[in-house]
């Protein structure tokens, strides 16, 4: 059974089977407007907590998307390369960014359910 | 978000009302985007009319006896050859050479001009401008107006719908058409519009009165940015600074002949000597290959990995589908089809000189 986390930095994660599907949330790509680019990692790199993933390009900005827990990135969302837009019209769905197989899955618990989420957003 | 010393619009309620996101330029709060985003803003503008609250911007009036002679010494102008109504693009200028500021001065009678100029520079070109005219026998004035610029193909029509008629008003011309209103057709978006600075009262009037037409939406800063940057329009503060000259960012055509050769403005011996020897390094357009945006700051290499330049502004182009820059290089390298490589974050993106502007220009000249 999958299940959903959020992170303070307005990602979200669906976790099944020790892998996590992570993506932006709604309120973050609202606040980043028109989404034109998306720089995607290799498949392999492992990451650290806090590193950058990925970029994300709106027409006006840049702005980095970090690894919300250790791991290491077995899939991306190749689909973004030509439709970037999807991670606008469809955050926590289609526009999914990359998949990571968890280092440590005990770093979940650190993390935000839906509930505690939407309090943080306000 | 913002800071105590952050300037309002007198209209921030209306944009409020109008669900616009804030965010902090030249040290005001000013409308970003709108519900519509940057993307079907930029495009509305080009198709349709876009609506600006620009009132960051300063306007001066400037007059007296010694006004053009005021206005002469400040900016490489004659401005007593402008005709009444007439706009040019010019600068205030250092003594070597640099931008302080670029502006749009207006001749609106014999003795009286308007000057228009940019929110970031608002409080140093005035005290640039007063501390001159002790020498002349010139007043400015900073007037207190609300700034609208409206732009697009239905400009004209959606103003003449609420009774402004701007049937002879030509490209880079300005005129009083009400009490304390200056308009001039001009902008920042190369398409065919306005700039209307007018009262607080007479702004709501005229917004609520245009915004009652389908063809007119707000437009926030963003895409203003955006349709600018297509347009090859230059930024003060990005594009232009008081370490760059008007050799170098292409901008001798606002200079005229007689006065690049005679005029006595303040930078006038340090241009004529930048033109004797040649400006080393020249503004250009940049168009990256692919759809990752090439942004200011990023340096530019040429193929062999040596330093080129540096992009000075850079993000997506709307109307035109790919990542649009502009940036300066080492003037060998300045010829449209040079290829060169920007550095993102330690990739390099081959990025293709270019000349400007990436949309053409749409102005009602005549």
């Amino acid at each position: 059974m999958a299940k959903t986390y959020f992170t303070e930095d307005h990602e979200w994660l669906r976790v099944e089977g020790g892998v996590a599907t992570v993506g932006i949330t709604d309120y973050a790509q609202e606040q980043l407007g028109d989404l034109v680019f998306v720089e995607l990692p290799e498949i392999g790199r492992k990451l650290a907590k806090g590193d950058t993933a990925v970029v994300v390009e709106s027409v006006k900005a840049a702005s980095d998307v970090y690894a919300p827990v250790d791991g290491e990135i077995t899939e991306v969302n190749a689909t973004l390369s030509a439709d970037p837009a999807l991670v606008n019209s469809a955050a926590t769905g289609d526009g999914w960014l990359w998949k990571m197989k968890l280092a440590n899955e005990s770093q979940l618990d650190s993390l935000m359910d839906e509930a505690a989420y939407k309090a943080h957003i306000g | 978000m913002t800071g105590e010393d952050t300037r309002h619009l007198p209209l921030e309620d209306l944009h409020q009302a109008a669900g616009a996101r804030f965010g902090a330029f030249a040290g005001w709060s000013m409308p970003l985007t709108y519900p519509p985003g940057v993307m079907k803003e930029h495009l509305h503008t080009r198709e349709h009319a876009g609506l600006f609250d620009i009132s960051h911007m300063k306007l001066f009036a400037v007059s007296g006896p010694g006004a053009a002679a005021l206005l002469n010494r400040a900016c490489p102008l004659d401005a007593g050859a402008l005709e009444i109504s007439q706009s040019k693009y010019t600068f205030f200028l250092n003594e070597a050479a640099g931008i302080i500021d670029d502006l749009i001065v207006t001749r609106l009678g014999q003795d009286r001009f308007m000057v228009v100029a940019n929110a970031g520079n608002a409080v140093e070109d005035e005290k640039h401008l007063l501390a001159l005219a002790s020498d002349f026998d010139a007043r400015v004035e900073p007037l207190d107006r609300v700034f609208l610029a409206i732009q697009g193909p239905d400009a004209w029509a959606a103003l003449a719908r609420t009774g402004i008629e701007t049937g002879s008003l030509l490209f880079m011309h300005g005129i009083e058409p009400r009490p304390n209103w200056f308009m001039s057709r001009s902008g920042y978006t190369g398409e065919d519009g306005f700039e209307i600075g007018l009262p607080e009262a007479d702004a709501r009037d005229l917004v609520a009165r245009l915004l009652e037409d389908e063809r007119v939406q707000w437009i926030g800063l963003a895409a203003r940015d955006s349709l600018r940057l297509e347009a090859g329009l230059c930024l003060h503060g990005q594009d232009l600074t008081p370490e760059i000259d008007p050799a170098s960012a292409g901008l001798m055509w606002a200079i005229p002949k007689e006065v690049r050769a005679a005029g006595h403005f303040i930078g006038a011996d340090a241009l004529r000597s930048i033109l004797e020897r040649g400006p080393a390094q020249k503004r250009i357009g940049l168009k990256p290959d692919g759809r990752q945006p090439v942004r200011a700051g990023a340096a530019l290499v040429d193929a062999d990995g040596n330093p080129a330049g540096h992009v000075t502004s850079g993000g997506f182009g709307p109307t035109t589908g790919h990542p649009v820059a502009m940036g300066y290089v080492n003037t060998a390298l300045a010829k449209p089809g040079t290829k060169l490589f920007a550095d993102v974050r330690g990739t390099k993106i081959p990025v293709d000189v270019t000349s400007l502007p990436f949309t053409p220009h749409r102005y009602r000249k005549g």
